[in-house]
């Protein structure tokens, strides 16, 4: 599904250049569930975004179910991102304007659906996160642990195939951690490929296949 | 994502951060305002003067006696004696096939009574064609006999101011009333015709041509009233007045003929420019607002950009965030746009009851044109916040926080 060839990524701050990730193989297959370890600034997000397709590599190969990305255009990658990839952040980035329900809606809005179809499947999918109560609550008004869920449902609503959660419970109790890893598990279940970052070494080997990253590059896996 | 939702989630936003917007709003309505009402000001200006002359008649021509344009060529030798305009000029004009009908027109000054009461008024020595040619309409009576024009007839028709001040005891009709030292009876009054450019009827007393001659011992027409049987006949009118006059005066055209037509297109034209450069100079007002707008977008665009990274990730491409923007400053500059009409309609019904004579009306051209403008200044300014919310970086947005 997913097949990383060489891929590199460098910064440049200054007459610095910064090797984020240095020459990255990856091969993901549909409903694999990975969690993505290893010590801060060794290039585990810049590694989700590319994969993420919102970041791109300086160098290198992406095939997305077999398809050269790395030439696609703004428009063909947008469209890609809203189809296949759900992603979930450390931060939440809920709207604060908008409701629970709303936010939720947000990417069915961008993929041209119709509005009867919208609110039926926003309907289930805060159902389905625990949240139907809450829907009409502005994300001021919820906690963080509620937040994530709504994220999640956010997430998952146009049912991608790929979910990605980049330390998903970094700012959540240990308690609502373990609530949204299960949940995250859960659509894992149900087929989805899911690749979580974590620095929890307890979360981390809940995972069928670990990845540790060391200074851009993937030590052997295990 | 369809135009609808594209414009609610702009909606939302608006309503997010209504401060910011109103000072859009308000810029941009202060802008449209004043084009709308300088518009309406300049356009009813130019409407009232063409109106005016309009009436004067239909596809007037007006002939005067003498040259008022340079012709270069020798210095004449005795000096600029121009030869005078007569009856027998006048009737030759008929001759053209392009004339409906003529009017000379002989004009002075004398005293006019009845019954002790008198004053001073112009006397208008013409014809009954003058009654068709220049619009008259009748209060009572009728206009002049249509007879030869060099005969002479002791009778006359009179304006309402000089019948209310002649004859206030008494019906003008059929009376005697001294002209000079000489009796014409009153045949009939003249309608009022309100206030009007030239001549002011209401003041006159209108007379056969042949005795205002008489009256002021003249041959020589003050000018010929000529009605030319169509728009484009007009045209050919004027070169066969010209031809006549210069047959019948020794081979010199020496008179000036003017056309309604340009009298009115030269009002036209400077009333319509006036009315532009005044609409332009209340536009600046309109760019002010597009610089603001672009600003107040920009801050948008800078305070909104963890959102924009976000919305990129849920899979908004770069032209769907360059519409949600541009809906957005559409909006905004369309509120602006219907409030500043409004308050245009409102100062400009305001200023109707002040000035009732003067007929206000806003140009539908200026509304359309208001509308226009802003949505093309919102636009236009923007374009570049909303592109450079487009290619923002999507890691580097969500970063931000
Ligand atoms: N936009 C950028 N400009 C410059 N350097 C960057 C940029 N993004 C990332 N880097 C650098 O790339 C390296 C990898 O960053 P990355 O965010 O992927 O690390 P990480 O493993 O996710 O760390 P953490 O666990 O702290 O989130 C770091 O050295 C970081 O400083
Ligand atoms: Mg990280």
């Amino acid at each position: 599904m997913i097949q990383l060839n060489n891929i590199y990524r460098d910064f440049q701050v200054g007459d610095q250049t910064v090797q984020a990730l240095n020459n990255i193989n990856l091969t993901i297959n549909q409903g694999e569930y990975i969690s993505v370890m290893g010590p801060s600034g060794s290039g585990k997000s810049t590694l989700l975004n590319i994969i993420a397709l919102l970041d791109h590599p300086t160098s290198g190969q992406y095939l997305f179910n077999n398809q050269d990305v790395t030439k696609l255009d703004d428009n063909a990658l947008a469209k890609i991102r809203r189809e296949n990839i759900g992603f979930v952040f450390q931060f939440f980035h809920l709207i604060p304007r908008l409701t629970a329900a709303e936010n939720i809606e947000m990417p069915m809005i961008l993929a041209g659906i119709n509005r009867r179809q919208r609110q039926q499947r926003v309907k289930q999918a805060v159902a389905s996160v625990g949240l139907s109560d809450r829907a009409s609550h502005l994300p001021e008004q919820l906690s963080g642990g509620q937040r994530q869920r709504v994220a999640i449902a956010r997430a998952t609503i146009m049912r991608p195939g790929i979910l990605l959660a980049d330390e998903p419970t970094g700012n959540l109790d240990s308690h609502s951690g373990i609530e949204i890893i299960e949940l995250l598990e859960a659509l894992n279940k149900s087929g989805m490929l899911l690749i979580i970052i974590t620095h929890d070494h307890h979360l981390g080997k809940r995972a069928q296949r670990r990845i540790h990253i060391i200074d851009g590059k993937i030590a052997p896996e295990k | 994502m369809t135009i609808s939702d594209t414009f609610q989630q702009a909606f939302l936003s608006i309503r997010s951060q209504i401060l910011r917007a109103a000072l859009i709003v308000l810029a941009m309505s202060i802008g449209i305002a004043s084009v709308t009402i300088l518009t309406t000001l300049g356009e009813s200006a130019r409407r009232y003067i063409v109106n005016e002359f309009q009436s004067l008649g239909t596809n007037l021509v007006i002939v005067l006696p003498g040259r008022t344009e340079t012709t270069g060529g020798q210095p004449p030798l005795f000096g600029e004696t121009p030869r005078d305009l007569t009856l027998d000029d006048a009737n030759a004009l008929l001759k053209s096939r392009y004339v409906a009908a003529i009017a000379p027109i002989n004009v002075g000054s004398a005293p006019v009574s009845s019954l002790g009461l008198e004053r001073e008024t112009t006397i208008l020595g013409s014809t009954a064609s003058l009654r068709r040619v220049r619009h008259l309409k009748m209060a009572e009576g009728r206009f002049l006999p249509d007879i030869e024009s060099d005969k002479s007839l002791p009778v006359c028709v009179i304006g309402q101011t000089i019948k209310r001040e002649i004859f206030a005891k008494q019906k003008a009709l059929g009376q005697w009333m001294r002209i000079n030292d000489r009796r014409f009876r009153v045949i009939g009054v003249l309608a009022s015709e309100g206030e009007s450019i030239g001549v002011d009827f209401d003041e006159i007393v209108v007379i056969p041509v042949a005795s205002a001659q008489a009256l002021f011992n003249t041959e020589s027409l003050f000018r010929i009233l000529v009605e030319a049987k169509s728009k484009s006949a007009m045209y050919k009118a004027v070169g066969d007045i010209g031809k006549i006059i210069e047959i019948r005066h020794e081979g010199e055209e020496d008179i000036t003929i003017i056309t309604q037509d340009s009298v009115i297109g030269a009002f036209d034209e400077i009333l319509t420019a006036l009315t532009l450069t005044v609409a332009s100079i209340a536009a600046i007002s309109l760019a002010v607002a597009g610089v603001l707008v672009m600003n107040v977008m920009l801050v948008s665009v800078a305070q909104r950009t963890s959102e924009i990274g976000l919305l990129k990730a849920l899979g908004a491409s770069e032209s769907q965030l360059i519409g949600l923007f541009l809906a957005e400053a559409a909006i905004l500059c369309l509120a602006g746009a219907v409030i500043g009409m409004l308050v245009g309609q409102f100062v400009v019904s305001v200023l109707q009851i002040i000035y009732p004579e003067f007929p206000l009306l806003i140009p539908g051209w200026a509304l359309m044109a208001a509308l226009l403008v802003s949505l093309t200044t919102g636009l236009i300014f923007g374009v570049f916040p909303a592109r450079k919310a487009a290619r923002l970086d999507a890691v580097l947005a969500l970063a931000k926080h």
